[in-house]
This record gives structure tokens, sequence and C-alpha cells, in this order.
């Protein structure tokens, strides 16, 4: 009998970070761009998805949604009146979407034809930052009905982004929303971070969040490799 | 609060291994956690002496190392630590980076373990 030191040094979420990883070459191979929506709860990420979603479809774009919730399949059948295919994931008090179950819930499903593929995840600024689901886009949403401050209290999330959308912009002025100190804050956490100002009610922003999406998908995962990915 | 999940993954991998290595006992399992990587360390001790009950970590010590922050500074030409996650700029010049060099990690440096099994290339102790 003896004791004695084991060394390790091995990724305590390394099951779910392989099987993001298949899910990436999965998603490159079928040259389906994949994101990773995040945001609070009452952000507005469902609507915003369906007015992706439908702007899309309006211009013949193959575009499919995963939409995750603790309970209830409202949101995925808010998303499929756009025409798009869309399923949902219950994590039944789960607070947050795993690779896994990412996997299992695209069984089945051809890729090929897709252009993209939004993953809806459960609202929560913290532990959805833990989990890679083999997205090349991470898009953290931030509403203007919430603080300016919101990046400086959540830094992980924030820093772990690719693109930052601030939604609900109709309501800016209402809200006395001050747009430059919310920059600031975005930029404290996550310099260089994009920004874009959008209304799922009005339109505001979707040219330039589609032309932000093309542009990824031209360009292939690679060119944008996210900083510190791979701590 | 997930935890919970990070937890359950830390016991099955630990204990895998510790059954590997064939250990009778599991005294220690140190980890590493970076100050961005979302964990709330007070919850996961928490969880983790419910998770290791009746595995072969049932009353193992889990030991923390915090991994601070660090970004690459390019003016500097280094890597710098910083003190907090206020902000994401060097402490030496002040120029912004988004370059991450550590603060994220979450994984198992090593564990303490009492075996049967002569040692292979690790360090014995007395």
């Amino acid at each position: 009998m003896s004791t004695r030191i084991l060394e390790l040094r091995q990724g305590i979420l390394n099951k779910n970070d392989e099987l993001a990883r298949s899910l990436r070459e999965r998603f490159r191979a079928a040259s389906v761009l994949a994101l990773n929506l995040v945001s609070s709860p009452g952000t507005g990420k469902t609507a915003f998805l369906e007015r992706t979603l439908r702007e899309l479809v309006a211009r013949g774009v193959p575009v499919a949604a995963l939409v995750g919730d603790l309970e209830t399949d409202n949101d995925a059948k808010r998303l499929a009146a756009s025409g798009a295919p869309v399923r949902q994931i219950n994590t039944h008090g789960r607070c947050h979407l795993e690779a896994e179950w990412v996997a299992a819930h695209l069984t089945e499903w051809d890729l090929s034809g897709l252009d993209y593929l939004f993953i809806e995840n459960v609202g929560n600024l913290v532990c959805p930052s833990s989990y890679d689901l083999g997205e090349a886009v991470r898009a953290v949403l931030l509403s203007v009905t919430e603080g300016e401050d919101k990046p400086r209290k959540y830094p992980g999330i924030f820093n772990s982004a690719d693109v930052a959308l601030i939604t609900k912009w109709d309501l800016a002025g209402p809200c006395e929303f001050d747009e430059a100190v919310a920059r600031a804050s975005i930029e404290a956490v996550r310099p260089g971070l994009p920004v874009i100002l959008t209304s799922a009610k009005t339109g505001l922003g979707m040219d330039e969040w589609l032309a932000f999406l093309a542009e990824r998908r031209r360009a292939g995962p690679v060119a944008f490799a996210r900083p510190g990915a791979s701590l | 609060m997930h935890e919970l999940s990070i937890a359950h993954s830390l016991v099955e991998l630990a204990a895998r291994a510790a059954e590997q290595a064939g250990a009778t006992r599991v005294h220690e399992v140190r980890i590493a956690v970076g100050v961005l990587a979302g964990v709330s360390v007070d919850s996961l001790l928490f969880c983790y002496d419910i998770v290791t009950r009746d595995t072969l970590l049932e009353n193992s010590r889990l030991s923390v190392r915090s991994v601070p922050l660090a970004v690459w500074c390019a003016p500097c030409a280094r890597e710098v630590e910083l003190p907090d996650l206020s902000g994401f700029r060097c402490s030496v010049c002040g120029t912004p980076s988004a370059d991450l060099r550590a603060g994220r990690e979450l994984f198992v440096e090593s564990l303490e373990i009492d075996s049967d099994a002569a040692p292979t290339g690790e360090v014995a102790r007395t």
C-alpha cells in the first residue's frame, strides 16, 4: 500500500468538449454556420430569432433552429411559424444546453442543405458560458430594458461571445438607455467585440445582422477563432 | 446553478482515473478553476460532498486552485496577469486586449490516492 499523486490534467467538461468538437466538424462538413444565442431570460432571444428566421426564409435562405427551454414547446411553435424547421429541447430544470442534447436533437436531421443553424440557449448569463455546443458563432444578446453595465456584471459570457446584439432598440428612448455606456461596458470585458443595435419589432439592424452572418459563413470558422477558446 | 452538472462530470472522470490506477482510496482531488470559468467554488464544494457519496471519492477533499486572468499584450510583447475581471486591458501600458491566455481553466490537476499497485512514473509519497 502506498500513497501517491496521480497526475491527470484532464478537462472536467472534456466529454462535452469532445462532443462539441465532433458537432463542429459535422457543421463544417455540411457548410452550415451554427450559432449559439445566449442572454438573460426576457432579453428577446425568441423574438429576435423569429424575425431573423422570417427574413432569411423570405430571401430563400435555408435555415433551421433548435430552441432550449426548461419546459414547454411554445417557442418552437412560435419559431416554426416562420416556415423554417425547428426543434425544441426541454432541459427539465437544467439551466443551460449541453453538446449531448444538441447532438441528440440533430439525429436524422440532414444539415447539408442548410446555410444556418441557430441554437437558442436557455435564458441564463452564467451557466451556458461553460458549455461549448460546437457553434462557430456565439451571439450574446442584451436588451435596452436591462442595465447598460450588464456586461461588466457577467464578464464570462460577454468575453466568450463573437458578437453582441442590443435588442429592443425601439424602447431605447423610453428606457433612457445610454448607448455609449453600454458600448463601453462591452468593450471593457471584450475589446473589439462587434456590436449591432437591433429591434425585432421595427427590423432595425437586420440588414447589418444578415450581412454579418453571410460574412462569417463565407469566411468559415477558422478565420474567426474565438480568443481564449482553447483554454 | 450548473455546479451540480460540473461536480458529476468531475467525479465521473476522477473516479474512473482512480479506478484505472488501482486506487483503494482517494484522499484529495485537486482541480484548477479559472476566474472566468463561470464556476462558483462554494457551490461546487457543496455539490462535491453529495455527488461523491457511495463512490471511490467519498470523504475525499476537493482542493481548488484559482487561476487568475491573463491576456497577451501586443505592445508589451508579453502575457500580463489582470488583478480582476473589471477591464481586459494591460495592467502595465493600458492597451485593451481580447487575447485571453488564462482564466477559463476547468480541469483536474491530480489525485492523491492509496493504491496497492506499484507507482509507474508518478511521484511516490511516504
